[in-house]
């Protein structure tokens, strides 16, 4: 049956509390969830109070602090700083997103910050993203044509061609949507989930890729597409503003067009 | 120990190449559903008002006999599509899943079944 609460050894203590230093005034306190499996201990939530004053604006910023100043064990994924790499995804105020485009003035007095929900966890925000990105890896995301590149140039494209793909380009695969969806959480193991499916749609709608039908009859399946139930978690929380619930739409009505 | 590479555990068993037909009929059927709960909705409402002689009558008007008929087959083929995929959805038991898939169509079958017997018989025999 679907997973609706956690297993015992996953339920989330209370943890150790990090003031804030002396003199600090303008004071911001983050939970942050801890695990550590090596330890063999269940999942804690961690106190830190930051000093804003002395922290850069976004939430990113403070969790660099406090492994750079407070606790360095603390572990996550970090790259661009800037919303382009994706791998800052974490849950914070029970929201995904990404932490370096999240402003902490945009968060609630009190800051709880959770890996990507119903992951495995390898350790603090750190989730195992091995799946996923098989997911990925299945629907082949790359050019595939029967018709050999020009000689002289790349393959074409109109303007107009082009801008089908504007909506669907940007998707960086953070994996935000994915987690924060219900049917992935009960069916990851066989439905494909909002990002991978909006990259499929991405190639389909590709006017140089020649495997359209291949890719549509990839998908039509009770499993890998149609777990989608239109439950919108997915547009409600991307970081980049796409909608892979659109692009998800987009290849059920392919679907139905090509039997008609 | 299990070997199988994670790509190899996305692809799983390939794709059905199927669903669309499901996915679709459950749409369709819900939107045909509308206008005939509206049309059925105010009727149930008067039922407890009403005796035996009138709803047998009520039945038996040939417009009103098609509109039962109808709401009976699309309700039901709605419900058994839907509840398909509730199943599918929550239950991970491969064995208990199919079970319950099979059962529940049965039943609903013989629910369907059992409303056109009853309707039919109304509408011929009085």
């Amino acid at each position: 049956m679907g997973l609706f609460s956690l297993p015992k050894n996953s339920t989330v203590k209370p943890g150790k509390v990090y003031s804030a230093p002396e003199g600090a005034t303008n004071v911001r306190r983050f939970e942050i969830y801890r695990y550590d499996p090596e330890s063999g201990e269940n999942p804690r939530l961690d106190v830190f109070e930051v000093d804003l004053d002395r922290c850069g604006p976004m939430v990113l910023d403070a969790i660099i602090k406090v492994k750079n100043e407070i606790d360095s064990t603390l572990a996550f994924r970090r790259s661009c700083r800037e919303g382009v790499c994706g791998s800052c995804a974490m849950n914070i105020d029970g929201h995904n997103t990404l932490a370096c485009t999240m402003a902490i003035a945009d968060c609630r007095e009190v800051i709880r910050i959770y890996p990507l929900p119903h992951q495995p966890v390898i350790k603090d925000l750190v989730p195992d993203q091995t799946h996923f990105f098989a997911q990925y890896a299945s629907i082949r995301p790359w050019i595939q044509t029967q018709t050999p590149p020009p000689a002289d140039r790349e393959r074409l494209q109109s303007k107009e061609e082009r801008n089908r793909l504007t909506g669907y380009y940007e998707c960086i695969l953070c994996a935000c949507c994915s987690t924060a969806c219900p049917s992935y959480w009960w069916n990851s193991e066989r439905y494909l989930g909002p990002a991978v499916l909006l990259q499929a749609y991405r190639w389909i709608v590709d006017s140089r890729d020649e495997n359209t039908g291949e890719r549509l009859d990839e998908l039509e399946d009770p499993f890998k597409l149609y777990r989608c139930h239109t439950i919108m978690n997915c547009t409600h929380v991307c970081p980049k503003n796409l909608n892979p619930a659109k692009a998800i739409a987009e290849i059920k009505k392919l679907l139905i067009e090509r039997q008609r | 120990m299990n070997y199988r590479s994670p790509l190899a555990r996305a692809r799983g068993l390939g794709s059905a190449k199927q669903g669309t037909h499901e996915w679709w009929r459950q749409r369709v059927t819900s939107i045909a559903l509308i206008p005939l709960i509206f049309w059925l909705a105010p009727v149930v409402v008067s039922l407890p008002h009403a005796d035996y002689e009138q709803v047998v009558r009520w039945i038996a008007t040939p417009w009103n006999s098609i509109f039962l008929l109808s709401f009976i087959i699309l309700v039901f083929y709605h419900a058994t599509l839907g509840l398909q995929v509730v199943m599918e959805d929550y239950i991970h038991t491969e064995w208990l899943k199919m079970l319950s898939i099979l059962g529940m169509k049965l039943v609903f079958s013989f629910l369907a079944l059992a409303s056109l017997y009853a309707t039919l018989r109304i509408v011929f025999m009085g």
